[in-house]
């Protein structure tokens, strides 16, 4: 009900802001530019309204929850003491400089460790995935259906699957001939939440490299071939810079999902292992010992470093989706701009 | 008293979604948290909170409950299979004082956590049977010597072990003591048939079931990891003779390599393929390692015997369920009758026929009928008779991971048994301290 909401306010806000915008210099009345105004922003109100229920407010609750405790000691009778009790940021200092900071820098690396292993990986063999489907060849459909299989399975499956295939008698020893612990706390078992992950969710990459691939003329690579270029260059400098708005959404993406990934670990190797342990997962010990506060510290922490991920990738690699947006409303400003001298003149 | 709305901190970016449900729980008035004996008042319909009910056996019996009190009927709320999850739905309730759930049926270690945040009832003594239950039972049941649960299920750990080898060998007792399971392996090892075959196995992968065999292994050398006083009690000589009977094991090979990477059914695996001739396990494998359809290798060459220990007979953990009664519920009279009626000893009877679940009824283990269908029984009384109680805590959660992470360091040589003991012994410290 409420998607149905937001997409009608959406699409009513896309259609009024611009007209609202260009009213100035359309000659109309500013009387119906303002009255144009309020009925945008009461058009979008519901939109913002359900974005503040469902993001702010969960984002500032759960930040004031990071500035208390409670329930810590027990009375003579051997009753928890009641009450909350305002710590202000002694959750986080605990987190950075206390006792939990070993463990919280350990989940800390294990995060930004898989995040990176893993992305790579997946856009490397994702691209790859994309460009075999992208052929035209028989059996395509087959072929294309197969490589998303591992995207369909949930992602708690697959984690069981890969536990099966990593036990100590399971077949990736038996393939392998030889007697690694991967569920053991380990590198090996690092090394197999990356596999299954990757196995997971590069065909997500390589959907939405085909999607990018697709929408490249056949003309292009046409002309680059009379040129006499390679196909080694035809992909570097024709196909992935067309494809790479595709790509570079495709990698946030990842990397925002990666950077909160706490199922497939936890199923494959199980909670506590330091090896594995994740930020999401250390939050959820402490959420499940009844240490909300020090939960939701973990949990703006991992928020903090999330957001910070994403802008400094929108900045460094220009995946700016709303940007192209902006470029293009300029544009077309600027266009008008020119039309409206010329008129002028 | 200043309102404090209990928000859930679910943080956007999608982090995660700290259960604490909307905003519930104003300070109340009164004072009394539901604790004392005399509020269990009020009739009427309840609801009983549980873990899944495979057997079908749960709604049978509640079926004859509801047709006998029409007027206090019981609805199941079945929760997910998963302990953990479990444990959370249940604190998630308690911390709303949503009179959703009235019998909780809870695992034997919670009951510390659940009774020291006023989340439970206490219950009369006077008007439970409790004499005729396993004394050992009933001790989980209580927290500081007031009674919050009564047993309903119990579960003790045993050895299992190849008669037929041990035959074989011109064995005929099952071992006591370690040094007697060791000379039976190497006599056993000597067999053609024993190629392939590891000594023993008891669970030391990093989970509840390292805490378990360490409770195992230090009780049998006559420790305790928190002691009767309540204080850590890891810093003895007996801790570390338990300790190291892990790592020895582990170390010489006589546990196959992949036991840190066994779970529960893992180990069944292992033991029904052939591939053991001793094995810490719980009473269900018994009838699935017997089963006679092939999926056992096993079937009618094992048979099970009292854990052993360094010089005599060893302890085991004591696992099971409870019921208790929500602080927050509605209708306490009725949830003490049903209590009472689903730990009654006809209750417990027909669950052990229809799930093979221990009872907490001691008559049960001697019913000749019941010995003929479980001829384990005898064996897992003395075991429950002898067992010890993973420690009490209100932070069981950590004081568990605490310990896994101690054990675990230990068994993979990570850390000598020494430096691991004293470690744990300091965590343990802060944990339980009382502020």
């Amino acid at each position: 009900m409420t998607t149905q909401d937001e997409r009608a306010a959406a699409a009513n806000a896309a259609a009024a802001a611009p007209r609202g915008r260009r009213a100035p210099g359309g000659g109309k009345g500013g009387g119906d530019a303002r009255g144009q105004r309020r009925l945008a922003a009461l058009l979008l109100s519901p939109t913002l309204l359900v974005l503040a229920l469902v993001i702010g407010y969960p984002v500032l609750a759960g930040f004031r929850e990071s500035l208390y405790a409670r329930g810590e000691g027990l009375d003579e009778s051997g009753f928890v003491v009641e009450g909350t009790r305002f710590v202000g940021f002694d959750n986080y200092t605990a987190i950075f400089s206390g006792d939990p900071a070993g463990a919280f820098w350990n989940a800390f690396g294990n995060t930004t460790f898989f995040t990176f292993t893993t992305v790579i990986l997946e856009t490397v063999i994702g691209v790859g995935m994309a460009l075999i489907m992208h052929r035209a060849f028989r059996g395509r459909a087959l072929v294309r259906a197969s490589i998303l299989v591992p995207w369909a399975i949930p992602t708690a499956i697959s984690g069981l699957l890969w536990r099966w295939i990593f036990q100590a008698d399971g077949a990736a020893n038996a393939l392998l001939r030889q007697q690694i612990l991967w569920t053991a706390d380990g590198w090996p078992a690092k090394l197999a939440v990356i596999i299954a992950e990757v196995w997971k969710t590069s065909p997500f990459i390589g959907l939405l490299v085909l999607a990018g691939l697709q929408m490249i003329p056949r003309d292009v690579h046409e002309a680059a071939r009379v040129d006499g270029a390679s196909a080694v260059q035809r992909f570097w400098s024709v196909t992935l810079p067309l494809v790479k708005p595709a790509l570079l959404v495709a990698v946030l993406f990842r990397l925002l999902d990666v950077l909160r990934m706490f199922d497939l670990p936890a199923v494959l190797i199980g909670v506590n292992q330091d090896s594995v342990e994740t930020l999401t997962m250390i939050a959820w010990f402490e959420a499940s010992n009844l240490r909300y506060g020090s939960a939701a510290a973990y949990a703006t922490v991992l928020f903090v470093y999330i957001a910070l991920i994403a802008y400094l990738f929108v900045k460094l690699l220009g995946a700016d989706i709303i940007g192209e947006a902006r470029e293009e409303t300029k544009r077309a400003k600027r266009q008008k701009a020119r039309r409206r001298k010329a008129v002028q003149a | 008293m200043r309102r404090i709305p209990r928000i859930g901190g679910a943080v956007a970016g999608a982090v995660l979604a700290l259960s604490l449900a909307g905003c519930g729980g104003d300070g109340d008035g009164d004072g009394s948290s539901g604790t004392s004996a005399e509020s269990l008042q009020g009739r009427g319909p309840i609801t009983f909170v549980t873990g899944k009910d495979r057997s079908g056996n749960l709604q049978k019996q509640l079926d004859g409950w509801n047709s006998e009190h029409p007027d206090e009927k019981v609805r199941v709320i079945e929760l997910p299979d998963e302990p953990n999850e479990q444990r959370q739905q249940m604190i998630q309730n308690a911390t709303t004082k949503s009179d959703a759930y009235t019998v909780l049926n809870l695992d034997v270690v919670w009951t510390a956590e659940f009774a020291a945040n006023r989340w439970l009832t206490e219950l009369p003594e006077d008007k439970i049977d409790l004499s005729t239950m396993l004394p050992a039972t009933v001790e989980t049941g209580r927290y500081r010597d007031r009674l919050y649960a009564v047993p309903s299920t119990s579960d003790a750990g045993m050895l299992y072990y190849r008669e037929d080898l041990l035959e074989k060998a011109g064995i005929s007792e099952p071992p006591k003591t370690y040094r007697q399971m060791w000379d039976a392996c190497a006599k056993v090892e000597r067999l053609d048939e024993a190629e392939d075959v590891d000594c023993f196995f008891t669970e030391v992968n990093k989970s509840e079931s390292m805490t378990i065999s360490m409770v195992e292994a230090i009780g049998s050398a006559g420790g305790a990891i928190i002691g009767p006083d309540g204080k850590p009690a890891v810093n003895t000589p007996q801790a570390k003779q338990g300790l190291e009977f892990l790592v020895r094991a582990y170390e010489d090979g006589r546990m196959p390599k992949s036991a840190i990477t066994l779970d529960t059914e893992g180990g069944r695996r292992h033991f029904q393929e052939g591939r053991l001739v001793f094995q810490r396990q719980w009473p269900y494998q018994y009838s699935l390692a017997n089963e006679d359809d092939g999926s056992s290798e096993v079937a009618g060459k094992f048979a099970v015997a009292p854990l052993p220990g360094p010089d005599g007979p060893g302890v085991s953990n004591l696992g099971g369920h409870n019921l208790a009664i929500s602080a927050f519920a509605e209708n306490k009279a009725t949830a003490l009758d049903f209590v009472r009626y689903l730990t009654g000893a006809q209750a417990q009877r027909d669950n052990l026929l229809a799930t093979s679940q221990a009872p907490t009824i001691a008559a049960l283990y001697d019913d000749p009928e019941l010995v003929k269908k479980f001829p384990y029984l005898p064996v897992l009384k003395s075991a429950i008779e002898n067992a010890t109680p993973r420690p009490v805590a209100v932070k069981y959660g950590d004081v568990t991971a605490a310990i896994q992470e101690a054990g675990y360091a230990a068994v993979t040589g990570d850390a000598p048994v020494d430096e691991a003991l004293a470690d744990l012994q300091g965590e343990l410290e802060t944990l339980t301290a009382q502020k």
